[in-house]
């Protein structure tokens, strides 16, 4: 039997997990894995702060499908990566992180670089362990892409001591898997399948809800013939965006804090919800006890804990999307498009809320720049068939909205956790596991100055990433909030920029700067036909703001459109509520 | 309502620290938490005392199933079940009149006398939660100078958990 390191065992074991990329950095605790990695295939990706490595190995993972793979030192290279381990947590991200620790003979006494990685990441991983004997090493590293990728995707962090990775046994790969707490059911059971066919069947005005677990489960087809076996009108999640063709006659939008009008009247006055793959977030509910008060729920999803944690739900079906949406399809009546579709009125009243609350409709030719309108035309230049990685804010609401995004999976940002500075870095790990696609960085200027050090990640490994900085010299979302509910009492959201166009000349990608109208279209075509990186500074008003938005603490139905709304909605929303409008 | 979960855990370090973080990480609460060994030395059980709406427990056992570690769970509040707390109580006895008293409730609920001190008696007793406080309540005019409790162990009467719980156990044990 082959006698190997724990480094050895680990990389030879990545091996065969299929993995072929991981981003990194090394430190004092790593280095002897880093020592071996020069004997494997991976190609190795130098972060330049371990928060990028982690959402580089998010991306790439939300990119392929496949388990991202990304290796900090201990201590600070650790705790630098939370913020990314947290991300891929909040949205189901299958992620292996490996961390450095200090000598089992050091652990608990303070150590150099030492830190409690496992209890730091227990409420934030799916799963962890703490490796103490080479012998370990190769069942954990497989039941960490195990764990990581079956059932509801998560990141699951392996903490290997420095001795652990020196030491030598004879290796052998563990064929089989014994975990016998761990058995996600995927199938669905027929009976609740059977009683979410009839609610659909006779549901006169219903609506689907699809969320990120479409993406994750692959079920793209599955969720288009269902719906165009029984014309109910598809809308998606935030994360759900790009899980059904936003083009296809079917669809009707996104709903929640940012989504479009229509789309919260359609969910405030629906009489079923098929939701898949999605958890209810409060930023898609709105508050909660006004949430659809007129639909029975059908919940799917492939964690059991979802099913009823914010909402009551009329069925509940454990099960992988794809899956069960397969048998829900059979199961169901047809309902036939045009003549004799039984949800003709439904399908009615839907276009009109749509015709009298368009909520998207942009001016062709408008008098001046603005961001929906820069991303519009940046759905028109890249003809849709960009892949787009946004940040958070005012700019990921706009480019969600604006941008329409027809192919499967084009849309990637952080939803659930919603840390700024993580589009570039995860834009960089998107190109990498799509290295044929063009991919687009979204971002503000608040938010790209937390990771714009991944820029020589860009110029090093000369990845051809288009970043748009859409600069107000604002946070963007905080100075909108102050407007509207803190009667404009501008605290700490002003901010001081560097000069992009000098900033990208140092970092030797080729950067230019529109300030006008005229300039927008030119730079986004200029930027396109780059075969290297690019970037792109829109300078754009500060005090533009992004509509639709329910206020926090107010229900769908509460959907303002304008800045003139906002008063007399909150009083209402405040009066309904007594005194005190909550949410966050 | 007060609702007994009955866990059976993979005997790994740090499943105590999972499943007590989960519950503040959810905002639930403990009322009390045992956890001991059993027949197999690789799956150790806990007893779980939780206070919560009954939609809330569904959540709490839920939320602990999605532990690796966590093999099994059964909420047995409406099961029949023995339920056990064991309590040391030290009472101060500073006279033979006080002592003597001492001993005979003590012998009512079946406690032993486990230290004598020139001023103070250990009684330990055993038995359901409902028990140990009543003779708390009778103890106390002596003057309570410590007491501890265990938290209450739980075990469903008959087959009801034992044949749910085997098949886990068998796998678990390899």
């Amino acid at each position: 039997m082959q006698k190997l390191n724990g480094a050895q065992i680990l990389s030879e074991c990545l091996l065969r997990e299929g993995v072929d990329t991981i981003f990194g950095m090394p430190g004092g605790a790593v280095i002897p894995l880093y020592n071996v990695l020069h004997d494997y295939p991976f190609k190795h990706v130098l972060c330049r702060h371990e928060q990028g490595a982690s959402h580089m190995a998010d991306g790439y993972a939300r990119a392929t499908g496949k388990v991202g793979v990304c290796i900090g030192t201990s201590g600070p290279g650790a705790t630098n990566m939370v913020t990314g381990i947290a991300t891929a947590m909040m949205d189901s991200v299958p992620m292996v992180v490996i961390t450095g620790q200090v000598p089992t003979y050091m652990i608990g006494k303070d150590a150099f670089q030492e830190t409690d990685t496992t209890g730091i990441t227990m409420p934030i991983t799916k799963h962890n362990y703490l490796v103490m004997d080479v012998k370990d090493v190769a069942r954990v590293v497989r039941e960490a892409f195990h764990i990581a990728r079956t059932g509801r995707p998560g990141p699951v962090l392996i903490d290997i001591p420095k001795d652990v990775t020196t030491n030598v046994t004879d290796f052998e790969y563990p064929e089989k898997l014994s975990l016998p707490g761990f058995k996600p059911n995927t199938k669905g059971h027929i009976n609740p399948i059977r009683r979410a066919a009839k609610l659909l069947d006779d549901a006169r005005r219903p609506l689907i809800m699809a969320g990120h677990g479409i993406i994750l489960s692959e079920a793209y087809d599955e969720l288009r013939q269902f719906a165009e076996k029984t014309q109910v009108p598809v809308i998606s999640t935030l994360l759900g965006i790009s899980g059904f063709p936003e083009t296809h006659p079917l669809y009707y939008g996104w709903p929640g804090m940012h989504g479009m009008y229509y789309c919260n009247m359609a969910i405030s006055h629906c009489d079923t919800i098929l939701a898949v793959g999605m958890r209810m977030d409060d930023r898609v509910t709105g508050r909660l006890n006004a949430f659809a008060p007129h639909a029975q729920i059908i919940h799917v999803d492939i964690d059991p804990a979802e099913l009823g944690k914010n909402v009551p739900t009329a069925v509940k079906i454990v099960g992988d999307a794809k899956q069960v949406l397969k048998l829900l399809t059979e199961e169901v009546q047809e309902n036939p498009a045009g003549e004799g579709n039984r949800l003709a009125e439904w399908w009615q009243t839907l276009n009109q809320w749509r015709i009298e609350h368009p909520s998207l409709a942009l001016p062709d030719k408008p008098e001046k720049m603005s961001s929906p309108w820069i991303l519009r035309q940046m759905y028109h230049v890249t003809e849709g068939n960009a892949v787009l990685v946004t940040d958070v804010g005012q700019a990921q609401m706009w480019a969600a909205q604006h941008y329409f995004f027809a192919r499967p999976n084009t849309h990637i940002t952080s939803g659930g956790l919603g840390p700024m500075g993580y589009a570039l870095p995860a834009a960089i790990g998107v190109q990498y596991g799509r290295p044929g696609e063009q991919v687009w960085c979204i971002t503000g200027d608040g938010g790209f100055q937390m990771t714009l050090e991944e820029l020589a990640v860009v110029r090093e490994e000369n990845l051809p990433i288009k970043i748009a900085i859409f600069n107000n010299n604002y946070l963007g979302m905080v100075r909108q909030w102050q407007q509207l509910f803190f009667n404009e009492r501008y605290m700490a959201v002003k901010m001081w920029n560097p000069d992009y166009v000098k900033l990208g000349e140092a970092y030797g990608i080729p950067t230019v700067r529109a300030s006008t109208l005229e300039e927008v279209v030119p730079a986004l075509e200029w930027a396109h036909k780059q075969e290297g990186p690019a970037m792109l500074e829109f300078v754009v008003d500060p005090f533009e703001n992004v509509f639709p938005m329910v206020p926090p603490g107010a229900s769908l139905q509460e959907t303002i459109e304008s800045v003139q709304e906002v008063a007399p909605q909150l009083a209402k929303v405040a009066a309904a509520a007594g005194g005190s409008s909550g949410g966050v | 309502m007060k609702h007994t979960l009955v866990a059976l855990v993979e005997n790994q370090p740090g499943v105590l620290q999972r499943v007590a973080n989960l519950f503040s990480r959810r905002g639930f609460n403990i009322d009390s938490l045992t956890v001991g060994t059993t027949d197999t030395d690789k799956i150790s059980r806990m007893t779980i005392v939780v206070d919560g709406a009954n939609t809330q427990v569904e959540q709490v056992i839920k939320q602990l199933y999605k532990l690796i570690d966590v093999l099994r769970i059964s909420d047995v509040t409406n099961d029949r079940t023995v339920d056990r707390d064991l309590a040391l109580i030290k009472v101060q006895a500073t006279n033979s009149t006080s002592r003597a008293e001492i001993v005979q409730l003590a012998d009512i609920f079946r406690g032993k006398i486990v230290d004598v001190a020139a001023d103070s008696l250990v009684v330990e007793v055993t038995g359901d939660e409902e028990k140990i406080s009543s003779l708390l309540h009778m103890l106390r005019p002596f003057g309570i100078k410590e007491m501890v409790r265990t938290g209450v162990v739980s075990m469903t009467r008959g087959a009801g958990l034992a044949a749910r719980l085997g098949e886990e156990r068998l796998e678990a044990a390899g």
